[in-house]
């Protein structure tokens, strides 16, 4: 970049900028991006952002594989949260393919993918604590994470790239003790949630670092394409989970906190807010299934959905389906849409375009934070530098979605 | 809900008559095709109309067709009304030669960088746009590699030989 030197009054001495190199690996932005900043003193005058450093051409490699292999591709999108991106992308080849899945697979999704929400929040707020000094808050909330990787764990076998469910529904029931599990977690978070707010909401020094830095208005929000909790803590109330129910969310009866000014406070009151809603979903949904047949854990799809590995070695059609999967050639209908879910930061969305072939002809992914992370030299312009940290923070900003 | 599909297809009609092709439905989104001269003309008509609304760009991307001849890039918008929850999708089909389409950065801020994503994998020209260079791939890159024409590797060829992974 360029230097620039600042006009100053005549006979003022000529001041110049700095140029600051901001990453790509540095511990305080979290991720593997560049920010090249220009700064006067310690105020930062101009912001250039390089991304791409982890590119993995998942678009590209989607091209050549059948639709069920794509499931671990989205895992690595947004890796806080992977369970959302493997049901959305679920959610988007059902969608294609007509498949209606029962009302007990949704809402066991719902359930892991308010519990993804969760993980997700809690470390972006975690982090945003870091940033401003206080690193208890961070540690208190990752012994929680840990329980929800276990309950993943219960789910299907894997922890952080979970590759969770299949199209149709799970791969398989969830067991008494992932129920067990996920009891124990509803127990046990709200306290520790309400531990981390009393030791930072009010806390003079947390608040007085996050007031008024990098703030939006709802009108820049949304020429900027911010969506998720960036989007409603600059007030406009705007969720796909309500906007657009899918997988069963207009059952639920759940609330969408707004800020107001967009600052990093209300982008992390609001992610604290909506943890208290994702609870309050996971406790109705688990009420819900109560009510509900215990063995239903898929849809009825037999051509997309892997039979009972019993029924391979023992019944024709099974054996049959089995191939045609593995091999992925089931059917696929022609057919171009876009399926959007409430990803923890924000709608992403899947461009799907079918040609009837085995894999998808296009597939782009919406990717949310790629999207708003450009508002960047205009959140932080004429901040310090140790708030263009904060702001980096509590944007929400995951690697792995931003160059796909 | 009371904007209606058919109510956007009238109103587009009215407005730009023969220019807008292609109206379907395809899962309840109203997709329709643009002249590459009319895009951010169709774009701010949307915009501004009072019933129309349509304020916020969800998505921009393209789709290589290289068997469409003089049309084998379609630039894709998917365009979104917060008021009426109702999403709208915009092609505008150009040339691989002449990849020319005009940037919709003047209307949305979020079309930068989602304008320069498509410029480095599918090589779309957009005119005027104030720093159309590659962002995910390498600058020293020389090709679009979206574009249909660089398939992934032949996952059954035989000329690799790797011990570990048994190819």
């Amino acid at each position: 970049m360029e230097q620039q030197h600042i006009k100053l009054p005549q006979g003022a001495i000529e001041k110049q900028t700095n140029t600051l190199n901001l990453g790509p690996t540095h511990p305080a932005t979290h991720g593997v991006f560049q920010n090249i900043l220009e700064m006067d003193g310690e105020r930062v005058v101009n912001t250039e952002s390089t991304v791409g450093y982890i590119h993995r051409a998942f678009e590209k490699i989607a091209e050549r594989r059948p639709y069920y292999q794509v499931t671990p591709l989205t895992d690595r999108l947004n890796y806080c949260s992977a369970p959302i991106n493997n049901m959305g992308w679920h959610l988007t080849v059902e969608k294609l393919l007509g498949i209606q899945t029962p009302k007990r697979v949704d809402y066991l999704r719902v359930i892991i993918m308010e519990l993804a929400r969760i993980t997700d929040h809690l470390i972006c707020n975690g982090v945003v604590g870091v940033d401003t000094g206080a690193f208890t808050g961070f540690l208190y909330l990752m012994q929680y994470r840990e329980l929800v990787y276990e309950i993943y764990e219960e789910v299907c076998g894997s922890r952080l790239t979970t590759n969770i469910g299949r199209i149709g529904g799970f791969e398989r029931n969830f067991t008494p003790v992932a129920f067990q599990k996920i009891e124990k977690f509803l127990a046990e978070y709200p306290k520790a949630l309400k531990e981390f707010e009393a030791l930072m909401t009010r806390n003079r020094i947390f608040v007085e670092r996050t007031t008024g830095v990098g703030p939006i208005s709802a009108e820049r929000a949304m020429s900027y394409g911010f969506t998720g909790p960036n989007l409603r803590a600059a007030g406009l109330d705007y969720d796909v989970r309500v906007a657009h129910p899918y997988s069963s969310y207009e059952d639920f009866d759940f609330n969408i906190p707004v800020g107001s000014t967009g600052d990093c406070y209300d982008r992390f009151l609001v992610r604290n807010a909506e943890m208290w809603e994702s609870l309050s979903i996971i406790r109705q949904a688990m009420d819900k299934l109560k009510d509900l047949p215990e063995d239903v854990y898929h849809a009825e799809v037999p051509a997309y959905y892997l039979p009972e590995k019993q029924d391979v070695y023992t019944k024709m059609e099974a054996l049959i389906y089995h191939f045609k999967i593995i091999m992925g050639e089931s059917d696929i209908l022609p057919g171009e849409l876009y399926n959007a879910v409430e990803g923890a930061n924000g709608e992403l969305g899947f461009y799907l375009i079918s040609d009837g072939g085995r894999s998808p002809y296009r597939l782009h992914f919406r990717r949310p934070c790629f999207i708003y992370y450009q508002a960047y030299p205009e959140l932080v312009k004429g901040a310090m530098l140790s708030d263009a940290i904060i702001c980096l923070s509590s944007l929400n900003l995951i690697a792995g979605e931003l160059d796909a | 809900m009371s904007l209606t599909n058919d109510y956007i297809k009238q109103r587009l009609v009215e407005k730009f008559g023969e220019a807008l092709t292609s109206f379907e439905e395809s899962f309840d989104v109203l997709t329709f095709t643009a002249p590459a001269a009319l895009n951010l003309k169709v774009m701010q008509f949307l915009y501004d109309e009072e019933e129309l609304q349509f304020r916020f760009l969800t998505d921009l991307t393209a789709v290589h067709y290289p068997h469409l001849p003089d049309a084998e890039l379609a630039v894709v918008y998917h365009l979104y009304n917060f008021r009426e929850k109702v999403r709208l999708r915009m092609k505008v089909f150009v040339p691989v030669a002449a990849p020319q389409v005009f940037t919709a950065t003047k209307l949305f801020e979020s079309a930068n960088w989602m304008e320069r994503e498509t410029y480095d994998f599918f090589g779309v020209d957009f005119v005027g746009h104030p720093n159309l260079k590659r962002i995910l791939n390498v600058d020293e890159m020389t090709y679009f590699p979206m574009r249909k024409e660089f398939p992934l590797e032949d996952q059954s060829r035989i000329d690799k030989d790797d011990e570990m992974f048994g190819r």
